[in-house]
């Protein structure tokens, strides 16, 4: 795993001297679309804001093309690394160019200025994420599938190799999730960006992910969705009793 | 791309605003010299009359500038203290630091009952207030960074601010409780607030803590504005959040413990004009709040000292009541005209 352009080995996270989940170990190359699933407190959000160096490790290595993360300078981890969080912006009273315009800042001068390549880079997202029309609207005015896009324009913005993404489909409809998780995987294949996304929607993660981390306070495997089937990964997520996983369909049904 | 035209012709707007609201501060007064008069004594610095040239240069001149220092000052302080604790009841006070001048006022003011023939009254002089209260609030900063140095959490640090606040205060009520009345009326006197009592050596001092804390600031612009989205996500940007953090209490603090120390502990303009600034310019834009708040500090200041002034031509109201009954139907309207805070 460790020449994969993101690796992490033995990894524990978790606050102070509580280890929340341990022995993390995987392994992303570029273009990749990566979902983290999970059981609800098991440690998905915890090891992202890790990966992401919001917070910092326990024990373990996290490294970006061979170079450790907390060697990096934190305006070289704006360059590696963007995210999007649970956290509610501050300030929703920002539009949406503007709140686009600051994914521009680690590479804006010590006024924050942008200059015109920043403005191409700004513009290009617009047209990506066809949100053109909303440019001069408030945050405010927007429906949670509008924020959710403009914020993901905004770390597409940073222009970094690496996307991290905290439940991105929360709060959604099945057809924006979809919508969502299928703008990543664009983003991934055409654009080579290594995305990983935490989700409680494990069926969709199947469906449309390259690779899957399983978080499960024990082995925590991790592959693509076939590896994972075979393994039987799936099928112990849950309780029996209570949840079936059928791996010929790769969805889940509640035992009777 | 951010609407930079209209910003220019605004900016254009409020420093004409504020050439005259000068004008207007500089003209007006207790004693009545005609206008083309005052404009000699500007920029001539010779007029017939020694005594009105002595009025307007060392009195009326020296306090238009304490007032443009006051009211920009206290306006950038509320500015970074709101963007900071992402909180638009955030003002430049909030972490104690007026509270702490106050002490220090209160302690050279009314001290003497406590510590009887410790304090001097003699001492009492503007210079020695003006030293206690700088003593006082850059005392409470000094603790407020050390806190900002451990505690992580920027909402923590709010209340801890407060909880100094109260602290205090409270001694200040302590202080207070066992002084003679003249003591008493000393005190409450400075706690009404004054631009006018200072020399030109006390306003270049108070020039230069200002200067200082705009220029640290300006330097915190692109920061300030990453703070917009959050604590995470300006760490995601590259913002060094702890040193960052650091130099915007430093920044606030100087600026109003400086002009505390100076001017008393001056209330309203820095809450209400980061406000009054957000609510006509409809941006959260730094770049463009910076400038914008001082020069509508300035002017609400001058405006304000004008009109304290104004009623008689012997008595001036304290200044502390009437930045708060003029500023605060003025936000209140621009919140109702609006039906929102823009925050």
């Amino acid at each position: 795993m460790k020449d994969q352009f993101l690796s992490v080995e033995k990894l524990a996270v978790g606050y102070g001297k509580t280890t929340i989940v341990k022995n993390i170990q995987f392994g992303l190359n570029e273009g990749e679309l990566c979902g983290v699933v999970g059981i609800n407190g098991i440690g998905k959000s915890t090891l992202l804001r890790t990966l992401a160096r919001l917070q910092p490790k326990l024990q373990g290595e996290i490294s970006i093309r061979q170079n450790k993360l907390t060697a990096l300078s934190s305006q070289e981890l704006a360059k590696n690394i963007s995210v999007v969080l649970t956290d509610p912006i501050a300030t929703r009273n920002l539009t949406v160019l503007e709140l686009i315009a600051l994914g521009r800042q680690p590479y804006t001068n010590w006024m924050g200025r942008l200059n015109a390549n920043d403005v191409t880079k700004i513009n290009e997202c617009l047209q990506l994420f066809q949100i053109e029309a909303l440019k001069g609207k408030k945050c405010y005015e927007l429906s949670d599938g509008q924020l959710q896009r403009v914020l993901i324009a905004r770390a597409m913005a940073q222009d970094t190799p690496i996307i991290m993404l905290d439940e991105p489909t929360t709060h959604l409809d099945l057809y924006h999730k979809v919508h969502i998780v299928k703008l990543l995987k664009d983003l991934a294949h055409d654009f080579g960006k290594t995305i990983l996304f935490t989700s409680h929607e494990i069926e969709l993660a199947i469906q449309l992910c390259d690779k899957i981390l399983i978080l499960d306070g024990a082995e925590n495997p991790f592959g693509t969705t076939a590896e994972l089937i075979d393994k039987g990964s799936f099928t112990r997520l849950f309780p029996h009793e209570v949840v079936q996983f059928d791996p010929n369909s790769g969805t889940f049904k509640i035992s009777k | 791309m951010r609407r930079s035209k209209s910003y220019r012709i605004s900016f254009v707007v409020l420093f004409i605003a504020l050439v005259l609201s000068l004008l207007l501060n500089i003209s007006l007064g207790s004693v009545s010299i005609p206008f083309p008069t005052v404009l000699r004594a500007i920029f001539k610095g010779s007029i017939e009359n020694e005594s009105w040239l002595y009025i307007i240069t060392d009195y009326r001149i020296p306090k238009a500038i304490t007032a443009i220092l006051v009211g920009s000052g206290l306006a950038v302080s509320g500015l970074l203290m709101q963007t900071l604790f992402r909180n638009p009841l955030a003002g430049p006070f909030v972490l104690g630091i007026s509270s702490g001048a106050s002490l220090g006022a209160a302690l050279l003011l009314m001290g003497a009952s406590l510590f009887s023939g410790l304090v001097i009254y003699g001492l009492a002089s503007s210079i020695a207030l003006a030293l206690a209260a700088s003593l006082g609030s850059f005392l409470v900063l000094l603790v407020v960074i050390l806190v900002a140095n451990y505690v992580r959490d920027t909402m923590a640090l709010l209340i801890i601010g407060l909880m100094f606040g109260s602290i205090t205060s409270a001694l200040v009520g302590v202080l207070a409780y066992f002084s003679d009345a003249e003591q008493l009326q000393r005190f409450i006197f400075w706690s009404f607030g004054s631009v006018g009592n200072l020399s030109w050596p006390q306003i270049s001092i108070l020039l230069g803590i200002t200067v200082i804390g705009f220029l640290i600031a300006l330097f915190l612009v692109k920061y300030l504005n990453a703070y917009l989205l959050g604590e995470n996500y300006a760490k995601s940007l590259g913002v060094p959040l702890k040193r960052s953090r650091l130099w915007i209490i430093i920044a606030a603090g100087l600026l109003a413990g400086g002009v505390t120390a100076f001017a008393g502990p001056i209330a309203f303009v820095g809450l209400a004009v980061p406000h009054l600034t957000r609510q006509i310019f409809d941006t959260t834009e730094h770049r463009v709040l910076l400038p914008a708040v001082m020069l509508y500090g300035a002017i609400l200041m001058l405006l304000c000292d004008t009109l304290a002034q104004l009623p008689s031509a012997t008595i001036v109201l304290p200044i502390n009541a009437i930045t708060s009954i003029v500023g605060a139907p003025v936000v209140i309207w621009l919140l109702v005209r609006k039906r929102k805070l823009i925050f």
